[in-house]
């Protein structure tokens, strides 16, 4: 193909790259996802499009209207891009504390950002975007934590490349945020081969969590719950703020310049490679490092950037 | 415990065969005012619902917070054994040694904020 109609028409079809020199485990090889290679620069614009498309058959969404999405970066960059090219307005409710360059990104793209407390982290913008949009039923609420064609983008298309690139993969490992990318990817090689076995990173949720007055605010995305998430994940495993940056500096040892998350990520597969005698992890790299630049993730002094990381949204 | 010389002190005197050892147990602002404000605090099993089951023995006004009347953990709680939610390993039977870091968390929406570590 010589070119392509649509910036749109780019999404998705990622390369698959191996980092196995980073392994701890000679017999245990790592492929990296690299996500940052969308139009918009995440994992994001897959979803953005699917959950638009979506909204567009079914009729919730029509020719010029506003959509509010609470993200903390990613999705609401993907979304910018995509309404920006179709023709939507769309407004982000976004966590105070995110890199300036997430910020910076959905300006380019033209949307609105509405500011949610940062101490209050994800669960506050999801929070402020459902009020926002009961205020306002002209609004289109896609609702990434609950929307099917999250979880369906990556069903479709994620794991079917991953499949189509590598089928002697045996343990997937991604960031759990919405879930989406676990569920769909997951389910999709659990059908193909039973045996691939499925890990969940998460971010230490630290004192964002101190804001909760009660255990039943705690919040579980309606789409891992829908999809029987707990039942389709094998592990699930916190890594620390500063060994995410650790191997987000490692993973420019082969090349891959990725956000905080990609760090975090790879460390769990460093920890699942050293678990296992032998397999093919794949892993997903959900972003570039470009957004993170301010952070001085990768030349500053790694208390200074640790202590600075936590106090900003990199998820 | 195999190899290794274990120096039983008095105080360690209440600890059964069956396995059963102190960890430390962190716990998430929501549940401090149970724990005269602590943050962390010592509780004794060999598994992560032995200590559960001390920590509710200790600090009565905690019961059903993790663990509910029937048994299970509780919707919105997650308890990590070092880094590993017990959700995935063998749940309240996940086995602890006294190396470990028993840690209570609500459940929340992705994306972290200011972090502890």
């Amino acid at each position: 193909m010589a070119y392509y109609a649509s910036v749109l028409d780019l999404i998705g079809n990622t390369p698959l790259v191996e980092v196995s020199a980073l392994s701890p485990n000679p017999d245990v090889r790592i492929l990296a996802k690299l996500e940052g290679q969308n139009p918009g620069g995440s994992i994001k614009d897959r979803i953005a499009l699917s959950m638009v498309e979506e909204a567009e058959k079914d009729g919730t969404l029509k020719a010029g209207q506003t959509l509010i999405e609470p993200s903390s970066g990613n999705t609401g960059i993907g979304l910018a891009m995509v309404c920006r090219l179709k023709g939507y307005r769309l407004k982000i409710v976004l966590p105070a504390n995110v890199s300036i360059e997430r910020r910076q990104l959905l300006e380019v793209w033209g949307a609105e950002i509405i500011e949610s407390p940062g101490d209050e982290g994800s669960n506050g913008a999801v929070r402020m975007a459902g009020a926002v949009a009961e205020q306002h039923p002209e609004y289109a609420f896609l609702y990434q934590y609950g929307n099917q064609a999250n979880p369906k983008a990556h069903y479709e298309g994620t794991g079917p490349e991953i499949w189509r690139d590598c089928q002697e993969v045996t343990h997937f490992v991604a960031g759990l945020g919405t879930s989406g990318t676990l569920l769909g990817v997951g389910r999709f090689l659990k059908e193909r081969n039973p045996a691939v076995q499925l890990w969940a990173i998460e971010p230490p949720t630290g004192e964002m969590v101190d804001g909760l007055r009660n255990l039943d605010d705690g919040y579980i995305p309606p789409i891992f719950l829908d999809n029987d998430g707990s039942d389709l994940l094998d592990r699930k495993t916190m890594v620390g703020t500063r060994e995410s940056i650790e191997w987000t500096r490692r993973l420019t040892d082969v090349g891959v310049f990725g956000g905080i998350s990609s760090g975090a990520v790879m460390a769990g597969a460093a920890r699942c490679a050293s678990s296992i005698s032998a397999g093919v992890v794949v892993i997903v790299v959900a972003d570039g490092g470009w957004k993170y630049l301010s952070t001085g993730a990768w030349t500053g002094d790694l208390d200074a950037v640790t202590e600075r990381a936590r106090h900003t949204i990199y998820f | 415990m195999v190899g290794k010389t274990v120096r039983i002190t008095s105080d360690q005197v209440n600890i059964s065969l069956e396995g059963s050892v102190p960890v430390e147990v962190r716990l998430p602002t929501v549940l401090r005012q149970h724990a005269s404000g602590r943050s962390s605090v010592s509780a004794s099993g060999s598994t992560v619902g032995e200590v559960l089951q001390d920590l509710v023995q200790t600090f009565p006004s905690m019961a059903g917070q993790v663990v509910t009347p029937d048994g299970t953990l509780h919707k919105f709680v997650n308890v990590y054994r070092n880094d590993d939610d017990v959700r995935y390993l063998e749940r309240l039977d996940t086995k602890v040694s006294d190396t470990d870091v028993i840690t209570i968390l609500p459940a929340v929406a992705g994306g972290t904020g200011p972090a502890r570590r």
